[in-house]
């Protein structure tokens, strides 16, 4: 089992959302985040003062797949998110020691799906 | 007795109360971070309670009851005595006396309320109070009797102030510089930005405070006349220039117009044209709202960054900056065409009312500055004006309130 870790531009969910549906990964946690990358944020105007360095808004997902699943999640979101620009976004993909479902108490990969 | 009169004083008093709950109280409560927008609420809020029982009182009496040497008001209205249904010619015979009485209060209100600008994010709740009642006693009732009471000095000397530029905004401004300097930056103010936490609410704020300002100026004819009307067309006309002149400077000197800009611009085209909105006419008020954009714009934008203090909200920057321009211009745009019992300014040919303007201007500023002063300096001593630096960093809505405006969950 691994966790998908994908942080992405908030105007491209939709389309990362669909791509996951096309290859059956329905499950996910969406978050809303703020960070910066190589860009290093964006500079805000208020009143005249400058401030840079603001963080950018981003979305994260988390997903929870077993092994088969991996590389199709990964081209899904890297489909739905890409666009070529910087800022496009990373994803990280960590092991995943357990998964347990609450309402049924199944562990394991059966429980991931 | 007029009703139509009375109906738009009435009117007009609920329009003045709007601005400071909830207009000023947005307007501001955006502005400060999301630790601090209960204080920013609640300061505003508490005003009203505060200064309306002081208003009925005594405060009343002071600013407007029968003259003293043309210094201040005797004691003779407290607790709203003899201030009744009847008129009071020296103010309006064709409005009940406590019609009058109680637009009046809606001034009152919101000129201690103007000052929370400057030591938002930092102020003490119980210091706040202390100094907010002892300022408007020793500063506002005094100022407003000199200006507009029956028999004040400046009155007596011709003085021009329509809506109040001097007795509202400069006082409050000059003071609200006075108190951010003393009081000192907020922590991490140069070190790390402090951005607004909700700027819709701050474009709501500056709306409600544009729609109440009609009934601040317009209303201050005391009248449902010419006279009022003229002054809603001024108000209107200098708020909708200086909006659209701060976006216009933005755009060539940033690169890109912000919402805050314009809307801090409408605030500050308002605050010009009250001294002046009964006495100019629309393209004069266009004028001086082209003329307070601009200052108003580098005072904020360039000379307080430069000078480096922490005026959080910009009180002083639109409402001592603004105020200023205003009563300048009052005594250059003024015409006795638009109100004969006002004056013609150096433009119609009569420089003496630009002088009679800067004079009042230098008294008003003078005043303000030694009181608030002496007031800051005395509440400092005894309880202590600011917060202590932890609770600061905490910040005000649970140290001082024991409230949080957001939670994160349900």
């Amino acid at each position: 089992m691994k966790l998908v870790i994908a942080i992405i531009q908030p105007h491209k969910l939709g389309a990362v959302k669909r791509e996951l549906e096309a290859v059956e990964v329905n499950l996910m946690t969406v978050t809303n985040v703020l960070g910066q990358g190589r860009q290093k944020g964006i500079t805000e105007i208020y009143r005249g003062a400058r401030e840079a360095g603001g963080l950018l808004n981003k979305v994260r997902l988390d997903i929870a797949v077993n092994e088969d699943f991996v590389e199709p999640t990964i081209n899904a979101i890297t489909k739905g998110a890409h666009s070529g620009d910087v800022g496009d976004g990373k994803i990280f993909i960590v092991d995943l020691a357990e998964c347990i479902r609450i309402s049924s108490g199944e562990r394991g990969g059966i429980a991931i799906g | 007795m007029d009703s139509g009169d009375t109906a738009w004083i009435l009117a007009a008093s609920a329009l003045v109360l709007l601005m400071t709950i909830p207009g000023l109280a947005f307007f501001y409560g955006g502005l400060v971070r999301k630790k601090n927008v209960l204080s920013i609420l609640m300061q505003c809020f508490i005003i009203a309670c505060l200064i309306s029982l002081q208003w009925m009182l005594f405060g009343y009496s002071l600013a407007f009851g029968p003259d003293f040497h043309g210094i201040i008001g005797k004691l003779n209205w407290i607790g709203l005595k003899g201030v009744g249904s009847a008129p009071n010619p020296d103010y309006s015979q064709t409005i009940p006396h406590s019609a009058f009485m109680i637009f009046q209060a809606m001034f009152a209100i919101i000129t201690p309320a103007l000052i929370i600008g400057a030591y938002a994010e930092r102020v003490k709740l119980s210091a706040f109070l202390v100094f907010t009642l002892l300022w408007t006693t020793l500063v506002y009732d005094p100022l407003a009797h000199w200006v507009w009471g029956v028999g004040g000095w400046m009155r007596s000397l011709g003085a021009l102030d329509f809506a109040g530029g001097i007795v509202v905004h400069v006082s409050s401004g000059i003071s609200a510089l006075i108190l951010a300097i003393l009081l000192g930056k907020r922590v991490g103010y140069n070190h790390k930005p402090i951005r607004p936490h909700n700027l819709p609410f701050t474009v709501l704020g500056a709306t409600l405070l544009w729609f109440g300002w009609f009934g601040f100026n317009s209303g201050s004819a005391l009248a449902a006349n010419g006279l009022a009307a003229n002054a809603f067309v001024t108000t209107h006309i200098a708020a909708a220039s200086a909006g659209l002149t701060w976006a216009l400077i933005e755009w060539s000197h940033n690169g890109a117009p912000t919402i805050l800009g314009t809307a801090t611009g409408v605030v500050a085209g308002l605050v010009a044209v009250t001294p002046a909105c009964g006495f100019v006419n629309p393209i004069s008020a266009m004028i001086i709202g082209m003329i307070v954009a601009g200052v108003c714009y580098v005072a904020i934008a360039i000379i307080k960054n430069k000078i480096g203090y922490d005026d959080s909200l910009d009180a002083f920057g639109v409402h001592g900056v603004g105020g200023t321009v205003g009563t300048i211009a009052t005594g250059i745009f003024s015409q006795k065409a638009i109100n004969p019992a006002g004056a013609d300014g150096m433009l119609f040919g009569n420089v003496h009312q630009l002088f009679v303007q800067c004079m009042m201007l230098a008294v008003a500023l003078v005043f303000a500055v030694i009181m608030t002063f002496i007031i800051f300096k005395i509440i400092d001593a005894v309880i202590g004006m600011r917060v202590e630096e932890n609770n600061e960093i905490i910040g005000l809505d649970l140290t001082q309130q024991s409230e949080a405006a957001y939670t994160v969950i349900e």
